[in-house]
């Protein structure tokens, strides 16, 4: 049963999510892609180009539209596709935000406690290594073409550098850069469709 | 009564809808509604939660909705304010999930994201070394976040185990440390 799995497997995914929407394509991508594989990860790239490039938070996109294809890949009804991606974005905000509720009558108590000051310490460390994680992981021949002197993977590589400085030392927008990357590449392949 | 909710709603509404970029984009405009033209929350308040909506696990955006809410108008206030954050993201997300199975195989489409698919890649490096800087990773602790990325790249260890050791790690250390 496909909406049972997403639900339990989105309701892992929100509990477990430190640090936002970049850490949550780690755990997104390691359970749709690699546990479940209701989705290949060239799917799962473009499922995070376009949550990237419309407005909300990203994880909420991220799980719309991944509970969206993996109902769709299981070649059930649009309709049905449309009931995945409601249940798995209901079921990544649920126990993020009883916990949220719960937490803010307590912690007034326990604000100066060390241990939860090192613990959330910890867990930011951490989920730096978690986001570089999902970052590696995309690092494929799907992503960049294959490696070598092609057309392809030197014009990858190129866009992965300039969008790469530019996040980092202009702060660019991500719309206006995947928009830009996506132009670049409708321009590059329709003239050389052979690459 | 009812007009609270709907102020909620149509407030988070149109929070969710103008800002892209993810959660944390979200902030400046949340705060300007929030604090300055609602008076929902100080200043202080506003600050503090933002500090454990980052903290806790989740989504960013819906836990400061569902805080929000909840001040103001109990559990309802905090279903209607996450419903209005969530509503227009999940509508644009459904309508381009379904316009893009139908051109999946358009040369412009497919050529669109033959060039995105590594800025994607990029855009998710990037705050990589943002975070580090955020989360003060120095030369002394940066094994760790080295590691917990080997550990899942490349072993296949699920990051929901590296964030329980990590949180039960920090939160024993801690402990130890106060003592």
């Amino acid at each position: 049963m496909i909406f049972l799995e997403l639900f339990i497997t989105f309701l892992k995914i929100g509990i477990f999510t430190f640090g936002g929407g970049y850490s949550m394509i780690a755990l997104i991508q390691d359970e749709v892609v690699a546990r479940h594989g209701w989705m290949t990860s060239q799917e799962f790239t473009d499922i995070l180009a376009v949550s990237q490039m419309t407005p909300g938070p990203i994880g909420i996109n991220t799980a719309t539209y991944a509970g969206y294809t993996a109902v769709a890949n299981a070649g059930l009804p649009a309709w049905q596709a449309v009931a995945g991606s409601l249940i798995a974005s209901l079921a990544v905000v649920l126990l993020p935000v009883v916990l949220i509720l719960a937490v803010n009558r307590v912690l007034s108590r326990h604000k100066d406690s060390p241990a939860v000051a090192t613990m959330f310490r910890c867990l930011r460390v951490a989920v730096v290594g978690l986001i570089a994680a999902a970052a590696l992981t995309l690092m494929t021949a799907d992503s960049f073409g294959h490696f070598g002197m092609n057309l392809r993977f030197v014009a990858s590589v190129v866009l992965f550098g300039v969008v790469f400085a530019l996040t980092i030392k202009r702060k660019v927008s991500p719309v206006v850069l995947i928009l830009a990357s996506g132009a670049v590449g409708i321009l590059l392949y329709t003239l050389f469709p052979q690459a | 009564m009812m007009a609270k909710y709907c102020e909620l709603f149509y407030t988070f509404f149109k929070i969710g809808t103008f800002t892209v970029g993810g959660g944390y984009a979200m902030i400046p405009l949340m705060e300007r509604e929030v604090v300055e033209r609602h008076g929902w929350l100080t200043r202080e308040e506003f600050l503090d939660q933002v500090a454990l909506s980052q903290a806790m696990p989740g989504v960013f955006a819906v836990n400061m909705a569902a805080v929000v809410g909840h001040k103001l108008r109990g559990v309802g206030g905090s279903v209607a304010s996450i419903a209005g954050n969530i509503a227009m993201p999940i509508v644009f997300i459904l309508l381009l999930a379904v316009a893009f199975s139908h051109f999946r195989d358009n040369k412009v489409v497919e050529g669109f994201f033959l060039g995105v698919r590594p800025a994607v890649v990029a855009l998710i490096a990037a705050p990589v070394f943002t975070l580090a800087k955020a989360a003060k990773v120095t030369w002394s602790n940066c094994w760790t976040p080295v590691a917990a990325a080997v550990l899942i790249w490349l072993l296949g260890v699920s990051p929901v185990v590296i964030v329980l050791v990590a949180g039960m790690a920090g939160f024993v250390y801690g402990k130890i440390k106060k003592h």
